[in-house]
């Protein structure tokens, strides 16, 4: 059964990977910018279900390792002269140190009070961003313009090419978070978020990989970070609110706790969800348009109702029960019961 | 020493609204292990029931009670409605239905009520007490209030039977079970409680830094502050804590850092007292044995 | 970059093309012979919603437009996103706007961070971004940004009138200003300082920020009073104005207190802070305040009180806000009117850049709207007023800055 599903998932995301790289001759300058939204997110989002999908430690403030990306990049960039190919690994680097160091007094805490701190963190990141003495470098709420890269030799326009840099990125990280999470590593990840104690008996060095965990999914939120900033050519210390922090927990959730490939799901739900709720609040007259906000609000909640595990986890479940239906057709295909048994499984 | 005196008074009087604040969210967190994000949002929405009633010409202590009790009731309708399908669901799926409340609410207060800042009436105006130059009258009361909640909550679970079945229902569900109580039910009058001490809270507050819907974020993360601060399963120790953050951070915003990093004073003292002592500074130390 | 010779040059092309064309369509996206399209972001949600009422009163402006026949046969099409003041949604909705809806020109952006993100692209574009809605000084800039223009008046410039009044009227004045920590506020520093002069820069004695995001500013009074300053700018929002005004005057703290125009709204600012502790607040004013009794016969403000009854609320006729966009409003319907039938985006901002003594129903008297291809900064005039409790006292001359 394992070899089949296996086959399907190698199978989807070769499907996956054609769409997209399909995708920037098809479409246009706006879109082009939107599909480069949506796989920045995912990259950040991969991040983040490392970190609490796959080891249990809830973030609420992964944007403020996002913010250090962007205007890690932002700055090399825009007043060090470094091209963006060099100056989204230097910042996501950083942003590795960033999380391991944050790692250390995380793992005093766990749970609920990770996330309370998480939070602390995310609402205190636009004030960290404009403070006054990082100013000469930050530009303050003036914030930094970035330059649009160039594809090399003029062969696509600026759009595609930053769309491209983007799936490159998402693909190679993407294959990196897969090898990590099915190997040893993700195992020693999903032990100590499970059990604890006996990971640690069995040997399992939980300080050591909490933290590693905490500064690679930094690492993730800091390519993004820079990705953003090229993408969107400005950083201010207003695109890094809380709101954003908030919209990538929202992300895993509603993707699928510990499904990688579920983090698409979740990148387009952050991505377009929004802009629905706006279309929906429009048939409630002109003064109703606060009201996205409760609508995006009331989509959460039933989504959580609906799917628990997810997208990711409700599709799981589908295919598993078309799955079984198949098996126990071939099985008693004779008896001609099969599709009740199906049934009955549903 | 007067410019001291100063901070210290007003961040008393903001500190009363921390502590009562944090107290609703240890409440919650005591009764089901969740803490409440949407606490604030659902205070500032009651807030803005409690002015509305007011604009329609109502006194203002029929106002406040009526407001408290039509809280409580919404909390217990939240919690059955809302917060019930998901007390089997992965931890993760309830944070992220308190996220949807908390954007329902402010949405919907925006809509209702608009964005433009609105004033609240205080029942404790005129000259300010014991004529005291550091606190305003509304300020004083504040606090007197605050202190009144945090006595009636404290004898509320000490004395009475219910607080008594909802101390065992928190602490053992199982064996509360077995001897009759209903545990579901202490869970929804646990948020009833919660979400009407959170209207008090709004309504002391308002008078201070004015109403409108954006109004409860920043005091939400400084009532977490103080909740963690005092041990957030420790009713007296988040009060205490609440009181302790609201002085802590005008004083470090005044003469230690600079006011433009005050946020990320709690911050600090979030992880701070995280790191030195995780359950805070009454909480109760938790020992996992293997 | 567009020069006054190309101007020229570019309108008597389009005047020999409508010729020989017969019909004179412009070829403008968003533009048809029953359509003007017009393009907003605005912030409706997040932080900065108390704005989104600029939006819809322009929206009902328009509204009110079409259905007196709209501009020279063409009624207007606003479409206003929500951008919750984040600039990278800013630059989707615009995107979105420009790509997609095909919108002719953008309108009343709000904000400093989310305009600075686009103003790259629709100059690149030659998209005209018109009247702005920010007072920050970078969108006056005809040289670098030829397609963006601003619309209120600059925040620096009001600081400078502030800080040559203090020199004027109280040379050893010791300073505190409290401000904001955003481009806004720190506008404020940067005006002031700049009026000051370098010899007199050490009459500021304490500068103190807030964040958006805190409950109160509290404490950051009892900081400036404790230092000993005897004048007070208040560079903040209308709610943390309040918060300033009370705090102040409780605190017996006797200081010359200076308040930004954005936060002098007697209803939402004055009332809630107390109109006795408001008393004696300076400001630099440009518009008429509806909850102000001396405005009530006037013809203007009776205008807007019929818009309201009819196409807004009563809470919205004593939004500052609200009254500003429907001078906004009116201001672009000029515009439009002088486009004629020519709403080619060169056009566009060809006629924005010529706006000669534009009187508008809710100025000030005697103040007028000037625009011109060097001076992108459309309200320019400010006149000092003093609260005396009940409305603001008009004293001294209109100033230019």
């Amino acid at each position: 059964m394992s070899g089949s599903s296996g086959s399907q998932r190698f199978a989807a995301t070769l499907a996956v990977l054609a769409c997209a790289l399909a995708f920037p001759f098809l479409a246009s300058g706006y879109h082009l910018y939107q599909g480069a939204q949506v796989l920045i997110l995912a990259i950040a989002l991969l991040g983040l279900n490392l970190l609490t999908g796959f080891n249990g430690q809830i973030s609420l403030g992964h944007g403020a390792f996002f913010a250090i990306g962007g205007y890690g990049a932002a700055i090399l960039t825009a007043k060090f002269g470094v091209p963006y190919w060099a100056a989204i690994p230097i910042a996501s680097l950083v942003c590795f140190g960033a999380g391991f160091l944050f790692g250390f007094p995380a793992l005093r805490f766990g749970g609920l009070y990770l996330a309370l701190a998480t939070f602390a963190l995310a609402v205190a990141t636009p004030q960290i961003l404009s403070y006054k003495g990082f100013d000469a470098w930050t530009g303050g709420s003036q914030g930094v313009l970035l330059a649009k890269p160039h594809a090399p030799f003029g062969l696509l326009n600026a759009d595609q090419w930053i769309y491209l840099v983007c799936l490159l990125c998402a693909a190679a990280l993407y294959w990196a978070a897969r090898n990590l999470a099915t190997g040893r590593i993700g195992r020693a990840l999903i032990a100590i978020r499970d059990q604890p104690i006996a990971a640690e008996t069995m040997g399992v060095n939980a300080a050591l990989y909490k933290t590693t965990c905490f500064g690679v999914s930094a690492l993730y939120a800091g390519v993004a970070g820079g990705l953003s900033a090229i993408a969107v050519g400005f950083v201010s210390p207003e695109s890094f609110g809380l709101s954003l922090s908030l919209s990538f927990l929202v992300g895993i959730v509603v993707g699928g706790l510990a499904s990688l490939g579920g983090v698409l799901f979740g990148a387009l739900f952050i991505e377009f969800v929004p802009n629905l709720a706006d279309q929906l609040s429009v048939n409630f007259g002109e003064s109703a348009k606060a009201l996205p906000g409760a609508i995006y609000g009331l989509l959460l909640i039933l989504l959580m109702a609906a799917m628990p595990t997810g997208v990711a986890g409700a599709l799981r479940a589908v295919a598993r029960v078309f799955g079984r239906g198949f098996a126990s057709r071939r099985q008693s295909g004779i008896e001609g019961g099969g599709a009740a048994s199906a049934s009955r499984e549903m | 020493m007067n410019e001291f005196l100063h901070q210290l008074a007003s961040g008393l009087a903001l500190g009363g609204v921390y502590a009562i604040m944090a107290l609703a969210l240890v409440m919650i967190y005591q009764a089901t292990q969740l803490v409440n994000f949407a606490q604030g949002e659902m205070a500032m929405f009651s807030t803005y029931f409690a002015w509305k009633l007011m604009d329609m010409g109502w006194p203002y202590w029929r106002a406040f009670a009526a407001t408290v009790l039509i809280s409580f009731a919404g909390g217990v309708v939240i919690e059955r409605l809302v917060v019930r399908p998901f007390a089997k669901a992965p931890v993760l799926a309830s944070v992220i239905v308190f996220i949807g409340l908390a954007l329902i609410f402010n949405a919907l207060a925006g809509w209702l009520y608009g964005y433009s800042v609105t004033s609240f009436d205080t029942p404790f105006s005129g000259r300010p007490w014991f004529g005291n130059v550091y606190m305003s009258a509304h300020e004083s009361g504040a606090v007197a209030v605050s202190l009144c909640v945090l006595a009636l909550v404290y004898a509320f679970f000490r004395f009475t039977p219910l607080g008594l079945a909802m101390r065992a229902a928190a602490q053992n569900p199982v064996s509360s079970r077995l001897v009759g109580i209903r545990v579901g039910w202490m869970l929804a009058i646990g948020w009833g409680l919660a979400a009407a001490i959170g209207a008090i809270a709004g309504m002391m507050a308002a008078p201070i830094v004015y109403l409108d819907p954006n109004m409860m974020a920043g005091i939400l993360l400084y009532s977490f502050a103080g909740a963690v601060l005092g041990g957030i399963d420790s009713p007296f120790g988040a009060a205490l804590g609440g009181f302790a953050v609201g002085v802590l951070e005008n004083l470090v915003g005044a003469y230690a850092v600079g006011a433009e990093v005050k946020l990320s004073v709690a911050l600090a003292i979030i992880v701070g007292v995280l790191v030195w002592r995780p359950s805070g500074l009454f909480g109760r130390r938790l020992v996992a044995r293997v | 970059m567009i020069t006054r010779r190309s101007f020229l040059q570019s309108s008597a092309a389009a005047a020999a093309f409508a010729a020989s064309a017969g019909s004179a369509r412009a070829e403008t996206p968003g533009v048809t012979d029953t359509e003007i399209k017009i393009g907003q972001t605005m912030p409706y949600s997040g932080p900065a919603s108390a704005y989104g009422v600029i939006g819809r009163t322009e929206a009902a402006y328009f509204k009110m437009i079409n259905e007196q026949g709209g501009i020279n046969g063409r009624k207007i099409n606003l479409i206003s996103l929500d951008d919750g003041y984040s600039p990278p949604k800013t630059v989707e909705q615009v995107r979105r706007l420009v790509e997609q809806e095909q919108v002719a020109f953008l309108f009343q952006t709000l904000g400093t961070p989310p305009n600075l993100a686009i103003r790259q692209y629709l100059n690149d574009n030659k998209v005209p971004q018109l009247f702005v809605a920010t007072g920050a000084s970078v969108f006056a800039d005809p040289e670098h940004f030829p397609w963006t223009m601003g619309y209120n008046p600059n925040y620096q410039t009001e600081a400078r009138i502030y800080g040559k009044h203090i020199l004027a009227t109280k040379p050893d004045a010791k300073i505190g200003v409290l401000y904001q920590n955003d481009g806004f506020g720190k506008d404020y520093l940067i005006g002031l300082k700049d009026a000051l002069g370098a010899d007199h820069a050490s009459m500021i004695i304490k500068e103190v920020s807030y964040e958006t995001s805190e409950p109160t500013v509290d404490s950051q009074i009892v900081t400036l009073q404790g230092s000993g300053a005897d004048v007070f700018l208040i560079a903040a929002t209308p709610k943390f104005a309040a918060q300033a005004i009370r705090k102040a005057f409780d605190l017996g703290w006797n200081a010359v207190r200076y308040v930004t125009i954005v936060s002098v709204s007697i209803a939402t600012v004055l009332k809630p802070a107390g109109l006795e502790k408001s008393k004696g607040l300076i400001t630099a004013y440009y518009g008429k305040d509806s909850a102000d009794a001396r405005w009530k016969d006037d013809a203007g403000m009776k205008e807007w009180a019929a818009f309201c009854a009819k196409y807004l609320t009563p809470t919205d006729f004593i939004d500052s806000n609200a009254l500003y966009a429907y001078g906004a409003g009116g201001t672009m319907i000029q515009v439009l009117k002088q486009c004629g039938n020519d709403l080619s985006r060169d056009n566009i901002m060809k006629q924005a850049a010529s706006l000669k003594d534009l009187e508008l129903p809710l100025l000030l008297p005697g103040m007028r709207i000037n625009t011109s291809p060097t001076n992108y900064s459309p309200i320019r005039q400010m006149q000092l007023a003093s609260f005396d409790g009940e409305s603001w006292q008009l004293f001294g001359e209109l100033l230019k800055g």
